[in-house]
């Protein structure tokens, strides 16, 4: 009992983080209809800017919440950066040209930013500064949470649910969901579809960044190709819940860090990188159109 | 008589040739170029089945490596575990594991094309993404061909002849393919699938006929690169394998089989003709190089270098043009 | 009875909570011309994608030749005999115009892969017959110089045409035309009225035609019925129908407004 409660407790905060990163790949698809394949390599430049910003500060070694947060911020604003010069220099010149030629050019970018961080960061996983001190916050029946978890969870449900209220009551989440709806429709009622795509990428990027930071405190060790993996599972969470559906994001996420957890707790980890990718594929053959997301017949 | 011709001529003629070649060649060129054509021709394979499914079928696959593991694995084990199963003769038994491998990652492909009866565009992607991926896995966890270790002591019986041999075989079925009412059914479906269903076309059979062609020459180039290399490792075949062969398709042109063929020879070559500038700068520069040129290639020239042309069109293009100058 | 090609009973569909047809009734009887028009999104469009398969409807029964065409693909239903066109014109635009008009007669070939890969006797044959089939549709239509042309660089109407003719490629028994004369001007229109009546004459096609053009439906279609928000208001002769008080409210007064 304890141990199914340590994998419920472990699951859902790996599940936050692959919900807060599915979140940016969802975002953009909704308004692009892009698989955003360099999402998950913006992630990886986050853990290395948090990585630097430390060293740098010299907060590497001085544990607190104001270390956490300074390097939460740096690392958002960094990978906010990177998402907006992607779009603006790589994206944006391809707006009206067919979908898989973007595609091509996010694979172009994703192993653009993997091979020079390769270069830059050096290939050999560094160790992600020690910037929140773990302790156990309490106990129950032998399952502990852990003030990291704990932090992790506050942190990912509170970035969502800024989101959510940025998306739901701003005029800038308005204009968000117009241009998701209907690119050119936004374009006629005055929007600027540049801009709302731009802002897009900032907030989607941010989040990654920010993701980036706590698995960088969970699993300290970073490497110019940590992001490919998880961003994979992210993604697919993203499918999972339904592509461009926000909240579907979130619960594709949970799934993932959840189920992941069981079967690495209860069958072997050998299995882990397959399972998401078979829950997936079991998922859509029952829902084509993910957990949330609305499965329209083709008018004709 | 007529028929023998028609059918058999060009294939025997080949087969010759290849096999003047395959005695030729280790005279004129060293082991380096050797092995650099060999793998020009694994890409062309690889290159041209997916073409198939992504340029003609017009459906998205991204889980090619996947198929190529398949093909891979099985052929190897075979050859590992049952020398001399098909008798005393190295390339019937080579000939045979390799169509064995084949036939096994073709169905893995009609596993895989089974879904595209309900999923369409980026949701198909990703779930031949996801089986590309979950084929790797568990070949990761089976002991009888190494897991995580890799399988070793593959006998190294791919020659000269044999790929130039399987590189010939898929482009001429896929040629002659595209050249009949099943090659325009393939085309038709890319076009408008519901247009194509109102005029009779069984859109979803030619889907996963599609995957199932395209998945069995995959097994193919496999084999191949698996008795070449003489070991195989599961992190061989991840999707970065994969989307190398989806550039190679792009690149040189969507639904152009010569366009496959020449991309999936530059980006073999690429690497190779940089690597005196990594040597220059002790850095390898190589595939920043290669990623940047991806970017930029799609950018100005969207449609690959071909288009949906092949090789003989622009050349009569360019006659026409340079005889009405 | 055996002269009935196709019977529709009760046949309704929704789409979330709206109900875009409802209690469609319909027999067609072979050679006959039969005319379905209402204003714009009364279903008739709906009615076209239910009888070829391309939508499942919600209740109702749909009978082609006397068999139940419940769960019946659209390519089969082709096979079957029914074939038609599509409102906003959906050929296959990147191939030639031959080859829209062979991918068309790919059901009357019968010869397998890897016959297409050794060119067996059998391939060649049939695709000889296909081609000439083929030129011969073309020559009919006047689109014989055109074959080897782009379909989608084609001129409007011409696409029109192209996709009229390849419904007909298909050697149909029953033709579904939807607006074949949108965005022609008169002239064009007169043109493709003869057109179909020539079809009908050499071919004895029956067709089903939904068309906005007043003047062509009344002059070419024996029997009408006219569609309003999914219910059939009016049904009989020309005649009748444009003396319906329901139809000139419903459909003349929206038109007009
Ligand atoms: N796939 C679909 N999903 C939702 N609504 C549909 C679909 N197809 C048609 N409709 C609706 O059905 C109604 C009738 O459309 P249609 O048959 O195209 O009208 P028309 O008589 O002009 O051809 C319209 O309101 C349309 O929006
Ligand atoms: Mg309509």
């Amino acid at each position: 009992m304890e141990e199914f409660l340590q994998h419920v407790i472990n699951g859902v905060s790996l599940g936050s983080i692959y919900a807060l990163i599915a979140l940016g790949y969802t975002m953009v698809y909704g308004i692009l209809q892009l698989i955003n394949f360099a999402h998950s390599d913006v992630y990886m430049v986050g853990a290395f800017v948090g990585f630097y910003a430390a060293r740098f500060l010299n907060i590497a070694d001085s544990p607190s919440y104001t270390s956490f947060f300074t390097i939460l911020l740096i690392a958002m604003a960094g990978c906010a950066l990177l998402g907006f010069s992607i779009e603006r220099f790589a994206y944006r010149p391809l707006r009206n040209a067919p979908r898989l030629n973007v595609l091509i050019t996010a694979i172009g970018v994703s192993l653009f930013l993997e091979y020079t961080g390769q270069v830059v960061f050096g290939a050999t996983p560094q160790l992600f500064p020690n910037i929140l001190e773990d302790s156990i916050i309490f106990s129950f029946g032998g399952a502990r949470v852990t003030k990291m978890d704990a932090t992790i969870l506050v942190t990912a449900v509170g970035l969502m649910i800024v989101l959510r209220h940025i998306i739901q009551n701003t005029l800038l989440g308005k204009a968000m969901r117009a241009t998701s709806f209907n690119r050119h429709w936004a374009s006629l009622m005055g929007i600027s579809v540049d801009r709302i795509i731009s802002m897009t990428f900032i907030i989607g990027s941010a989040l990654a960044g920010a993701g980036a930071v706590l698995v960088g405190m969970k699993y300290p060790k970073i490497e110019p190709l940590m992001g490919v993996m998880i961003g994979l599972k992210a993604f697919v969470a993203a499918v999972l819940g339904g592509i461009g559906n926000i909240p579907g994001a979130v619960l594709g996420g949970l799934v993932i860090g959840i189920a992941e957890e069981f079967v690495v707790g209860y069958i072997s980890s050998t299995y882990r990188d397959a399972l998401a990718f078979s829950i997936l594929i079991v998922i859509l053959l029952f829902r084509p159109a993910g957990l949330l997301g609305r499965f329209s017949v083709e008018k004709v | 008589m007529h028929t023998i011709r028609r059918t058999f001529g060009l294939p025997l003629l080949m087969l010759v040739v290849f096999g003047v070649l395959d005695w030729f060649f280790p005279k004129m060129f060293d082991l380096y170029i050797q092995t650099l054509i060999i793998y020009c021709g694994i890409n062309m394979i690889l290159a041209v089945s997916l073409n198939l499914v992504n340029g003609f079928t017009g459906q998205f696959s991204i889980g090619h490596a996947g198929f190529m593991a398949v093909g891979a694995y099985i052929s190897a084990f075979l050859s590992v575990s049952f020398p001399n199963w098909a008798g005393p003769f190295i390339n019937l038994n080579f000939f045979l594991n390799t169509v064995i491998g084949g036939l096994f990652a073709a169905v893995a492909g009609y596993c895989v094309g089974l879904p595209s009866l309900r999923l369409k565009g980026d949701y198909l992607a990703i779930v031949t993404l996801g089986f590309g991926e979950i084929i790797r896995v568990l070949l990761l966890n089976v002991d009888a061909v190494g897991g995580a270790r890799g399988l070793y002591g593959i006998p190294k019986y791919s020659t000269l002849f044999w790929t130039l041999t399987w590189v010939f075989i898929c482009c001429f079925t896929i040629v002659r393919l595209m050249r009949s009412t099943h090659g325009r059914a393939f085309l038709a479906v890319r076009e408008d699938e519901i247009a194509a269903e109102a005029v009779g076309i069984p859109t979803t059979r030619y889907k996963v006929i599609a995957f199932v062609i395209s998945a069995f020459f995959a097994g193919i180039a496999g084999s191949i690169f698996a008795h070449f290399l003489s070991y195989l490792n599961p992190s061989i075949f991840t999707f970065l394998k994969s989307f190398d062969v989806v550039v190679m398709v792009v690149l040189g042109g969507m639904g152009s089989i010569s366009g496959s063929c020449v991309a999936a020879i530059l980006i073999t070559l690429l690497p190779e003709a940089l690597r005196p500038l990594q040597e220059i700068t002790k850095i390898d520069f190589r595939m920043i190089l290669y990623s940047l040129t991806l970017i930029v290639l799609m950018l100005t020239k969207p449609q690959g270098l071909f288009g949906s042309l092949e090789i003989s069109d622009l050349w009569k293009k360019y006659v026409r043009r340079s005889a009405s100058n | 009875m055996s002269d009935v090609l196709l019977q529709t009973k009760d046949v309704s569909i929704r789409f979330g909570g709206l109900v875009c047809v409802s209690k469609f009734n319909l027999t067609v009887t072979r050679g006959e011309l039969i005319g379905l028009i209402g204003p714009n999104g009364a279903g008739k469009t709906t009615v076209f994608n239910m009888l070829t398969g391309v939508y499942t409807p919600t209740s109702g029964d749909i009978r082609f030749l006397g068999e139940g065409t419940e769960g019946i693909p659209p390519c089969e239903l082709s096979k079957r005999g029914i074939s038609r066109t599509f409102q906003n014109i959906r050929l296959f635009k990147q191939l030639s115009v031959l080859d829209n008009i062979r991918i068309a007669a790919h059901q009357h070939t019968s010869y397998t892969l890897p016959e297409a890969v050794i060119l067996s006797n059998r391939m060649l044959l049939q695709e000889k017959h296909i081609l000439e089939k083929a030129f011969e549709l073309l020559k009919i239509f006047n689109l014989g110089e055109r074959a080897y042309e782009v379909a989608g660089c084609l001129p409007y109407g011409q696409q029109r045409r192209l996709e009229i003719l390849r419904a007909l490629a298909t050697d149909p028994q029953l033709v579904l035309l939807d607006e074949p004369a949108a965005g022609m001007n008169h002239k064009e229109t007169q043109a493709l009225m003869e057109t179909i009546g020539f079809i009908r004459a050499k071919f004895g096609i029956t067709i089903l035609l939904i068309e906005h053009d007043m003047k062509l439906v009344m002059g070419i279609c024996e029997r009408i019925l006219v569609l309003d928000h999914g219910i059939t208001i009016c049904e009989g002769d020309p005649k009748k129908v444009q003396s319906d008080p329901k139809v000139i409210e419903a459909y003349l007064g929206t038109s007009q407004d």
